[in-house]
């Protein structure tokens, strides 16, 4: 290597440098901003209405914000009783602490063991038992959902898409052929197609007449999507372990599966973190798709919004609002992942 | 021998295993009951005879002759050709803007490199179900057909859709095709044979006249431009893009664009940077060593994760049901699915259609790298 390249701080970031382009490309942006700046400023925030009843009480000429505040909500938690929305905050709660760990690097071996904060947060919100009155799944909706089945369907996907990659991994013929099929036949179809599976033929193979509530069947293909998705990304990570740490582990007198589950298990998840992350941020996006089998997640309820009466026309305000929900969260995500990604990086290397 | 989770539990006997395969065959013989006792409790049918009954209703949009008296085999036809028609135009573009976003965000403009940044980033972290309806929004917002915008005279925009100059043939158009496709095969198997011979051959030449034979085949072929021209209440004459199709095409290109504009950069990465400075120092400019040096060797990095975004576009061209655009899923797995209540059996053929296309799409990928990975190595 050069001196000249030795000396420039990553080989990846080119020159710095402004340069004639630069100035004409920054005095057209500027040029731009000035244009088109003022006016929707005065659109989104000075000339717009905050408040009101129906697309009538909104100024012309002005965003109409209106339409998320008296729907409110129905944004946050869909139909959910009012006076029991506390029942979804634990929920959310728990579904956060669930998925946790995945936030500290040495939190990541426990990440599987998750799953039964995920059955509290679905007893909370689901009520029921003698102990809380019970909320049927058919009001719940709004954003919560969006994070109930991202998150839920996460928890639940990353053990099984273990298992998966595993069975990928086996040398028996029977499990790995079944794993293989599985996880093409998830990969290589889309999830809508396996929604509309969810909603109409899934109800064909319950037993007696028994019908599975729609959410869960939902909620179980699209865990069993992740888990696909999850067990590529696992399997990377187990086949990037090498075969030393496990036999290392076994001399040092831990047992077959605690040299997995301690060993081999953590240092797979730790590499297969960034495809995990990319996974995940996918999925969460993707669960906006819910609302096209009739689920009134957060784009369900906005698109009852503006085809109502009252707030018709409003699309701009509604799309905009979805859509910069999603990208904070999932920048935010995929900014944090970057940075987890190269601390575990240089924690390898030290 | 390693001895460890993978080897002992993983690797049980012949027995165990054909124990677990009952057990599976015996859940699936289950369902398979549960499944028609189901059906026969709700009186439907089964079987594959709906595909010969004729559909009873109309697709808008369709690349063979398609009407209501048309058999349900024929939808899938219809919607399966629709869907392809736009994962190959939504990859063509998806393409160009990946290329041109992933080759941006290595400029040495700050300004250039944020934009490509900016676009990147809005386009990944937000839905695309969202985007999707956005643009759809946008292109039904645009004015009608009587105060169209013309694109310099040669087509217009207006919420109609978009209308283009499209070219005239005399002949049908699937020859037109097909003669183009025979002059590239027999051009590849040339290059291909010329190759294999090891005398390395002359692949320009040979790609040069395939190229030129394809021009021949459409100046032969070639009979004039038809315009698009303000007509009653729409426009007649030339390419008609409808409001769906438009926004479904724009939608998946800018989301997938921007998946391509990562493998792009990723892939340019990969490639010392010593390559484009020798390349440079040789007295090529920039964009020649770009294009002729480093794009070259960063194709082998890129191609897997290029075919596996092209796939994740088919299948995301799936959400056509939400713009309505008639593809395989709104047509097949959606109307006839609706008509004739079989829900295993069309949503089942939709299953098989993509993942056979996906299936197909790897292995070639995979072949190829095997392929590439042999050469790589001296």
């Amino acid at each position: 290597m050069s001196v000249v390249s030795a000396i420039r701080p990553s080989p990846r970031a080119p020159a710095r440098r402004l340069g004639v382009a630069d100035l004409a490309a920054l005095a057209l942006l500027l040029a731009l901003a000035v244009w088109l700046g003022p006016p929707l400023v005065r659109w989104a925030l000075l000339d717009a209405t905050w408040f009101g009843e129906s697309r009538a009480a909104c100024r012309a000429g002005g965003a109409c914000w209106a339409i998320l505040t008296s729907r409110w909500n129905q944004i946050v938690a869909g139909f959910y009783p009012a006076d029991h929305l506390w029942r979804v905050a634990v929920a959310a709660l728990c579904l956060l602490a669930g998925v946790a760990p995945a936030f500290r690097p040495r939190g990541l071996a426990i990440l599987p063991l998750a799953a039964p904060l995920g059955v509290i947060a679905a007893c909370a919100v689901m009520g029921g038992a003698g102990l809380l009155p019970r909320a049927p799944t058919d009001y719940w909706g709004g954003f919560f959902l969006n994070l109930l089945i991202g998150l839920g369907a996460s928890i639940f996907a990353l053990p099984l898409g273990i298992l998966l990659a595993l069975g990928r991994l086996s040398r028996l013929p029977a499990v790995k052929g079944l794993s293989l099929a599985l996880i093409e036949v998830v990969r290589g179809a889309p999830l809508i197609v396996l929604l509309f599976a969810a909603s109409v033929v899934a109800p064909l193979f319950a037993p007696g007449g028994l019908t599975p509530d729609k959410l869960m069947r939902t909620l179980v293909v699209i865990t069993f999507f992740e888990a696909a998705y999850m067990a590529e990304a696992v399997r990377g990570g187990l086949m990037a372990v090498p075969r030393g740490q496990g036999e290392a582990a076994r001399a040092l007198g831990l047992g077959i599966v605690r040299a997995f589950v301690l060993v081999e298990l953590p240092q797979a998840l730790r590499i297969a973190m960034p495809a995990l992350m990319n996974s995940f941020i996918g999925l969460f996006k993707d669960t906006t798709l819910i609302y096209v089998i009739g689920l009134l997640d957060v784009t369900g309820v906005l698109r009852n919004a503006v085809t109502d009466f009252a707030w018709q026309g409003l699309e701009t305000e509604a799309y905009i609002f979805v859509a910069l929900l999603f990208w904070s969260l999932c920048f935010g995500l995929s900014r944090w992942s970057a940075r987890l990604e190269r601390r575990l990086s240089t924690d390898r290397e030290g | 021998m390693w001895r460890t989770f993978r080897s002992r539990v993983m690797q049980p006997g012949v027995l165990a295993q054909a124990a677990g395969m009952g057990c599976v065959a015996a859940l699936l013989l289950w369902a398979a009951h549960t499944v028609t006792a189901n059906l026969q409790a709700r009186g439907m049918a089964s079987g594959f005879d709906f595909l010969g009954r004729p559909a009873g209703f109309d697709i808008a949009f369709s690349l063979i002759p398609y009407g209501p008296t048309d058999t349900h085999a024929r939808v899938f036809a219809v919607g399966a050709l629709n869907t392809l028609a736009v994962a190959a135009a939504g990859v063509v573009l998806a393409t160009i803007l990946g290329v041109l976003a992933g080759v941006a965000r290595r400029s040495q403009t700050v300004v250039v490199r944020a934009l490509a940044a900016a676009y990147v980033e809005a386009a990944r972290n937000t839905p695309l179900p969202i985007q999707l309806l956005v643009v759809y929004a946008l292109v039904t917002a645009a004015p009608p057909p009587r105060a169209a915008l013309a694109l310099g005279g040669l087509g217009f925009v207006s919420n109609r859709g978009l209308y283009l100059p499209a070219p005239v043939w005399a002949w049908p158009a699937p020859v037109v095709a097909a003669l183009c496709l025979a002059c590239v095969l027999v051009t590849a198997w040339a290059v291909r044979r010329g190759a294999r011979r090891g005398a390395g051959g002359r692949p320009l030449r040979l790609v040069a006249a395939g190229a030129l034979a394809v021009l021949l085949v459409l100046a032969a072929a070639f009979e004039g431009v038809s315009l698009p021209r303000p007509q009653g209440f729409g426009f007649e004459g030339g390419l008609e893009v409808g409001p769906p199709l438009l926004a479904l095409l724009a939608a998946l290109s800018l989301y997938t664009g921007a998946y391509i504009a990562e493998v792009v950069r990723g892939g340019l990465a990969a490639v010392g940077r010593g390559q484009a400075e020798a390349a440079q120092a040789l007295g090529l400019t920039p964009l020649q060593a770009l294009t002729l040096v480093v794009f070259p060797q960063a194709l082998r990095v890129m191609v897997p994760p290029l075919v596996s975004q092209y796939l994740n576009l088919l299948k995301n061209s799936s959400l056509a049901v939400v713009v309505g655009y008639p593809d395989l899923v709104a047509t097949f797995g959606g109307t006839t699915l609706n008509q004739t209540g079989q829900a295993i059996e069309t949503l089942g053929l939709v299953l098989v259609f993509y993942v056979t296309v996906s299936l197909a799409l790897s292995a070639a990928v995979n072949a190829w790298a095997a392929r590439q990975n042999r050469w790589a190595r001296p």
